[in-house]
């Protein structure tokens, strides 16, 4: 339990930082890298390395590849949506996490299953 | 548009936008241990790359659009759209370095010390980044004709 709320802790911070980064940077498009800034990996890869070591952390990054990829379709499709259509950006962003479990899983699939 | 920093946001954001942040940050990366606990290093591997808080970063953009349009007067919503869409084109770089953080920690971490590792893949996915943001944006300028 107490490693989950150190996980949430220290997750919940790394994120804000980059997430703060990417609010203070203009343009805009040079500020939403921050949004596929690796937050939730160097919190999540740094805990997992002391407790089950190097080649773990090696593993999870291989699909973490893949999880990347998947995250590429889900922006794009966003990008396009938004700059095509006049829509609330909570219901596209939130509905589009379907395409990237689709595309990490079916992805997952064929090059790792 | 050069890059630059713009303080004044700091003010703007609202104390719960940043806790929302910080409670999906939190929720996804204790999400990502427990189901690498549960389903194995393979499955918990892809929610390292799960777009947590873009919802939550696209929705605060949207919001700053709309309240600097209605100050003018206007409803913003194309604009706020548009704004959105810019920002996900730019997380959609993004990933391209985020593959390649991944990349260098795969192939490097068994073999080398970790911490170095962590940082070095770090450094790549900052580099990777700016890199292609730059080539995307004179790419741009130079289909415009702006640039020969």
């Amino acid at each position: 339990m107490s490693e989950i709320a150190l996980r949430f802790l220290i997750g919940g911070a790394v994120v804000s930082v980059f997430a703060l980064l990417g609010d203070l940077f203009k343009p805009k498009s040079f500020a939403g890298l921050f949004g596929a800034a690796p937050s939730v990996a160097l919190a999540t890869l740094a805990l997992t390395l002391s407790s089950e070591g190097a080649r773990y952390v090696a593993t999870e990054a291989r699909s973490m590849v893949l999880g990347a990829v998947a995250f590429l379709v889900y922006a794009s499709v966003i990008s396009w949506v938004m700059m095509h259509y006049k829509c609330k950006a909570l219901p596209v962003t939130a509905s589009s996490f379907l395409l990237w479990f689709g595309a990490a899983f079916g992805l997952w699939c064929v090059c790792l299953r | 548009m050069k890059i630059h920093v713009e303080l004044n946001v700091v003010r703007q954001t609202e104390w719960y936008e940043y806790a929302l942040r910080f409670l999906s940050g939190g929720l996804i990366t204790a999400t990502a241990g427990i189901i690498a606990k549960k389903f194995g290093p393979e499955i918990g591997g892809l929610f390292l790359a799960f777009p947590a808080i873009f919802p939550a970063s696209a929705t605060l953009i949207e919001k700053h659009e709309r309240e600097s349009k209605a100050r003018l007067g206007l409803k913003g919503t194309k604009r706020a759209s548009r704004a959105v869409s810019v920002a996900a084109a730019g997380a959609s770089i993004g990933t391209i370095g985020l593959a390649a953080f991944a990349l260098v920690v795969w192939k490097t971490i068994p073999n080398h010390s970790p911490w170095l590792v962590l940082l070095g893949a770090t450094l790549v996915w900052m580099t990777l980044s700016v890199l292609l943001w730059r080539a995307r944006k004179r790419l741009a300028l130079f289909r415009r004709g702006i640039l020969n």
